[in-house]
């Protein structure tokens, strides 16, 4: 199988979707309207609600919504065969995520531009809220903790791109103050932002720093994640223009480098897909596909952040609601196309058939090293990069990409602390250090609780991540389908992919619990149980929230 | 500086420049659409801080400085009814101070 053929396949699905399906739904579901006055517009204030130019919005959305969780889901998930993984990206692009998204997008602005969370509340009712809450809570603290291992399992696999990741800090830091002191105008900044970068890349392979199996007692994995957390503990406390904005805004380039790189290599190079279409022979241990695929591939398919991003900040700066269809649908589309092009590195990088089974040796062994691998490899071949070089450049886009979700996710975390510090008149816990440090500590106990004091096992929680990423998507989706009942308008639409979701999340749920308790593992055994109360309490709200709705309607005629 | 106004116009050199602010434009949004709100709200509270300080005697809060900061006062008048409502009091806190 060619890999040129599999992408244009994918890339011809997920245009179709946003062509026709998308339009589809923007005019006879949600029907978008181009003269209604949007929250950006009524609520005018220059500072959240900005009416902002739909390419410029639709930027921020996907390099919020894209990360490393639609790189490393595709590329631990094709263990299945890339026919699966393929079918579901490009699928749930088009019927879930685009639906998903852009409903987020117009639910909120259809009400004063409120967050799911609070939608929820209003829409569905203050339990379903709190469910939402705690539902917010545990993918913070697994995204935080799954991030944590993957980035320290690239620096441990990957010594080349120990410069440039922590290079790229220091940049980003020296063009926050660049830009904020008006030292340099900011197109000039962007190319010298852009050149160190790259040059810190080609100069990583030459000065690699390897951290060392075991330093004072502890592994170095573990080591590294200690570093990382403590990291983005500072980072997450730091003002906004010192190091995140200016580190979002080169991520931002990055992934567009990244992606026309990676596209280009394939087309250049052309190479076919070793991985089988669908694998018999699967490593032992690795768990039944159905269902855990649509688990394991949240973000790229379907992903609940997405509905956060959606409600949170998109809906404020939307000048027309016709534009959420571009901004929410196309931007699902764009995540899709991360994953795609991570699904063909890790099914189409390797040389043979041999090497991509010596990758995936266990379910969760291949994930962000096997895109990175594949990724360096099909660059190398395709546009004569050293494979040293690709590998690193990969690598800082993968590690960048988890670092920027780490620090936000913590920033995130400490507010929930926080909020409850109000809530429950807990003075201490409203304070920045010691709620910081609160949301460090739950993500450290979940990172080392999943898999040992090396922390390598930390990538078990991967499918429980994408569960509770998936309980999200449930709950926007649900809002989202009352708004429509209520409305009066079709709802299978939206109705379709929520009732999948939550079917193929309890499964998957039941099905690691056995596992968990199999394995011995308690820890992510009660875990697994906390999701699962969330979920079946998520499938109750949403019979009767539609039940009720439907009635209420039933008894207005 | 030579003035541009006497230079003949290059209709290809007209196009680029246009192209380029709007290159400008378009990288300056994607830097500071996503954080505006963040950063503007930093600043409110700075100012907020600062607003106080220049009116706390008014409010019996004894300011050593207030000798100094009695000559913002004038200045800050425009915000003071923005600032009262947004402290959460709907009039203004002072008899002799009246904004609303």
């Amino acid at each position: 199988m060619s890999a040129i053929v599999l992408l244009v396949l994918g890339l011809a699905g997920m245009a179709a979707g946003y062509f026709l399906y998308s339009r589809f739904i923007a005019a006879k579901i949600y029907r978008l309207d181009p003269e209604f006055t949007t929250p950006a517009h009524e609520y005018e204030d220059g500072v959240d609600f900005v009416p902002t130019n739909r390419f410029i919005l639709w930027g921020h959305h996907f390099t919020s919504v894209a990360g490393a969780a639609p790189i490393v889901g595709p590329a631990i998930a094709v263990i299945w065969g890339w026919l699966p993984a393929f079918l579901w990206v490009v699928l749930g692009t088009v019927f879930f995520a685009g639906v998903h998204d852009a409903g987020a997008i117009w639910a909120s602005v259809r009400n004063k531009a409120k967050s799911v969370g609070a939608l929820t509340g209003d829409v569905v009712g203050a339990r379903a809220r709190s469910i939402f809450m705690i539902v917010i809570f545990l993918v913070l603290l697994m995204v935080n903790a799954v991030f944590a291992v993957v980035i320290a399992g690239l620096m441990m696999n990957f010594s080349s791109a120990v410069v440039p990741v922590w290079g790229a800090i220091l940049v980003a830091l020296v063009i926050g103050q660049l830009i904020y002191r008006r030292i340099l105008s900011l197109p000039l900044v962007s190319i010298l932002g852009v050149i160190a970068l790259y040059a810190l890349i080609f100069i990583g392979p030459s000065v690699p720093i390897q951290m060392p199996a075991e330093v004072g007692g502890l592994s170095g994995n573990a080591v590294w994640i200690l570093i990382l957390f403590g990291y983005a503990a500072i980072a997450s406390m730091l003002p906004v223009w010192m190091l995140l904005q200016p580190r979002d805004y080169i991520n931002g380039l990055q992934l567009f480098i990244g992606l026309i790189v990676l596209y280009g290599a394939i087309v250049l190079l052309n190479p076919s897909v070793v991985a089988p279409m669908v694998n018999d022979d699967l490593p032992a241990g690795t768990p039944s596909m159905l269902p855990l695929l649509f688990v394991t591939i949240a973000c790229g398919a379907i992903s609940g952040f997405h509905g956060l991003v959606s409600s949170g900040t998109t809906s404020k700066q939307l000048n027309k609601e016709t534009d959420a269809r571009f901004v929410g649908y196309f931007g699902a589309v764009g995540e899709g196309m991360l994953a795609l092009a991570a699904i063909l590195a890790a099914t189409a990088g390797f040389a043979s058939f041999a090497d991509w089974q010596a990758v995936y040796t266990a379910f969760g062994a291949g994930g962000v090293n096997a895109f990175v691998e594949g990724g360096a490899y099909m660059i190398h071949n395709g546009l004569g990069l050293p494979e040293a070089t690709a590998a690193t450049l990969l690598t800082v886009m993968a590690a960048l990409f988890a670092g920027t979700t780490m620090d936000t996710g913590l920033r995130l975390q400490r507010y929930i602390f926080q909020e409850w510090g109000a809530i429950y008149h807990q003075k201490w816990m409203t304070r920045n250090v010691p709620a910081t440090l609160l949301a460090v500590g739950s993500c450290l106990l979940l990172a080392f609780g999943a898999g040992g004091a090396d922390g390598t096992g930390g990538m078990i929680i991967w499918p429980l991540f994408g569960t509770t990423n998936q309980l999200l998507a449930g709950l926007t989706l649900l809002v989202v389908t009352v708004m429509l009942v209520r409305l009066r308008r079709p709802m299978w639409y939206t109705l379709a992919p929520l009732c999948f979701l939550l079917v193929m999340t309890i499964a998957a749920l039941l099905i690691q619990l056995r596992t968990f308790f199999n394995e011995g593992n308690y820890f992510l055994l009660f875990v697994d149980i906390v999701v699962l109360i969330a979920a079946i309490l998520v499938a109750m709200e949403c019979a009767s929230a539609l039940k009720r709705s439907r009635a209420d309607m039933a008894r207005q005629e | 500086m030579n003035d541009d106004r006497d230079k003949p116009h290059d209709p290809r050199l007209e196009r680029i420049r246009a192209w380029l602010s709007q290159a400008r434009f378009f990288a300056e949004e994607m830097y500071s659409a996503r954080y505006r709100g963040a950063i503007a709200r930093a600043r409110r509270d700075e100012d907020g801080l600062f607003m106080l300080l220049v009116f706390s005697e008014m409010m019996g809060v004894p300011n050593p400085a207030a000798y100094y900061t009695l000559e913002l006062q004038p200045l800050l008048l425009e915000r003071f009814h923005e600032w009262h409502r947004r402290m959460g009091m709907e009039r203004s806190p002072l008899d002799h101070f009246r904004c609303c």
